[in-house]
């Protein structure tokens, strides 16, 4: 299954899905040196977004988010690949600024944690392995 | 620019200028000829925000007039005021990597006072939201509510995407706020920006009833009704001048909602150790004022008392002499910083101040109980 959706930073990647339904606030919510969801309360609290594809519906808080996306690139921690609903603009900035590949205007609720995805970023396309 | 004739930082920004213009369907991009950049303290920014300032100050130069956010304390005097040398240190690497991209290290939240000031229908970039709301609105200039990277982009390339508040259409005011509440200082105007901006979601205000305000209040306004409710831009009748369509859906502001937001900021059982005036920094007037006020006082032991400015203020401060009359009061005169972004989590209980902007970030970032007063007030609390 294949999902077409819009290029916010290019690039490819293949990989296992992180999901949530609920918005990601990197600022506060993300710990800059592990990758580890530390929001209270939120869904993906305690898990990593290390290595994943991560998708989520859209950003929230404060603009420095964007430069906790690139600690966790130079950390070796950021996700392999941001897909949302619709991204926002720290997001957007944090996945250029950390060069992550990045896609909008996807229909999210095909994307479960776990599956295998491929990130055709340049295409805007998601392509659901298994 | 994006193909890198230009080099790599700037090649970067423009691929987040044109990004942010996708994203929200920009037509074309547009010059701008002033930028106010956020995300200077090395509190918020951490390491990782400022190895990326140092990877785009080796070839990024600034193309138009650029100026700073407060940092996390006073360049210059920042040890009498307890901030740890390891900070300072890193404090200092962020401000020079600013500075050898040719920006302006005038680390203000309130550029409009001190030479960045721009004119009515001017495009610019400010990150910034009380600025942004007194450019958009106060001055009639035209901007987004940049975030940091996004402000250094349109300052390396000179160019904005034109959508949001460049755009008429987003800027026309959507709700009529009638104002029946006495407005007498710049404490109940911050209240009046917490009653609003916490109401409004988000819809741009048309405030009707406030026969005149100075710059000083106008400004705690701005800062409150950004803080509260994330607006850039709103229109006050007789006093702003943007041009607007009067909205027919109409609320009332009364008395009684002004005193419950002031509730909502006092903390009953607040132990007042620190007493801080200047958010947003304070203006040569207030700093007269404030000196007024202390002349011949001392502050009571015990307590702090912080003064937040800009440098050329303060600059101006010492050589009229108020820098003086404060500081043998016992108060400090800071510059380049204010009580939201310095490291001071931990080191007070309770923050008295005139800013109902303050009051938001003392308690979310630094966990303090706090009490909003006027200027008068927080001087006597500071003096007994």
């Amino acid at each position: 299954m294949k999902l077409q959706g819009r290029r916010i930073f290019k690039g490819k990647a293949t990989g296992e899905v992180l999901a949530t339904s609920e918005d990601i606030s990197f600022y506060g919510g993300c710990d800059p040196e592990t990758g580890e969801i530390v929001e209270k309360n939120h869904p993906l609290e305690g898990q990593s977004v290390a290595g994943k594809v991560l998708v989520f519906p859209t950003g929230k808080g404060s603009t420095v988010g964007s430069y906790v996306l690139y600690a966790l690139k130079k950390a070796g921690k950021a996700p392999l690949a941001i897909i949302n609903r619709a991204t926002d603009p720290v997001i957007a900035v944090g996945c250029i600024i950390s060069e992550i590949p990045a896609v909008d205007q996807i229909d999210i609720d095909h994307l479960r944690t776990g599956q295998r995805v491929e990130v055709d970023a340049d295409n805007g396309t998601v392509t659901i392995l298994d | 620019m994006l193909d890198g004739k230009h080099g790599k930082a700037t090649q970067k920004a423009m691929e987040i200028i044109t990004t942010l213009g996708e994203i929200y369907g920009a037509e074309k991009l547009i010059p701008v000829s002033s930028v106010q950049i956020a995300g200077v303290s090395y509190h918020n920014l951490g390491e990782a925000g400022l190895e990326y300032l140092a990877e785009m100050a080796e070839d990024g130069r600034v193309r138009v007039l650029t100026t700073l956010n407060p940092a996390g304390m006073d360049l210059t005097e920042w040890k009498k005021h307890g901030i740890p040398e390891d900070f300072a240190k890193n404090q200092q690497r962020v401000v020079e990597a600013f500075a050898r991209m040719g920006v302006i290290t005038t680390c203000t939240c309130t550029p409009y006072l001190i030479g960045n000031l721009p004119h009515y229908g001017e495009h610019i970039a400010w990150a910034e939201s009380s600025a942004v709301c007194f450019a958009n609105s106060i001055i009639g200039a035209r901007t987004n509510r940049e975030g940091g990277p996004s402000a250094l982009a349109a300052a390396l390339t000179g160019r904005t995407a034109e959508y949001g508040l460049h755009l008429d259409e987003n800027r026309n005011a959507q709700v009529r706020y009638i104002v029946e509440a006495d407005l007498e200082n710049t404490d109940d105007f911050g209240l009046l920006g917490k009653v609003i901006g916490d109401r409004t979601k988000k819809r741009v205000p048309y405030i009707v009833g406030i026969e005149s305000a100075t710059t000083e209040e106008l400004k705690s306004l701005c800062a409150s009704i950004a803080t509260y409710g994330g607006l850039g831009i709103f229109h006050i009748e007789g006093i702003t001048p943007n041009r607007t369509p009067i909205p027919e859906e109409t609320e009332t502001v009364t008395q009684e909602d002004l005193e419950q937001a002031r509730d909502e900021l006092d903390d009953r059982d607040a132990e007042i150790d620190f007493i801080s005036i200047g958010c947003p920094h304070a203006s040569i007037k207030e700093i007269v004022r404030v000196a007024e006020l202390l002349k011949g006082k001392k502050i009571a032991e015990g307590k702090t008392v912080w003064i937040t400015t800009a440098r050329p203020t303060k600059d101006l401060a010492i050589k009229m002499g108020y820098y003086d009359i404060i500081e043998q009061a016992g108060a400090f005169l800071v510059s380049d910083a204010c009580c939201a972004v310095a490291p001071l989590k931990g080191r007070f209980k309770g923050l008295m101040t005139d800013s109902a902007k303050a009051c938001f970030y003392a308690r979310g970032k630094n966990k303090f109980r706090t009490e909003i007063r006027t200027v008068e007030e927080c001087i006597r609390e500071a003096t007994s």
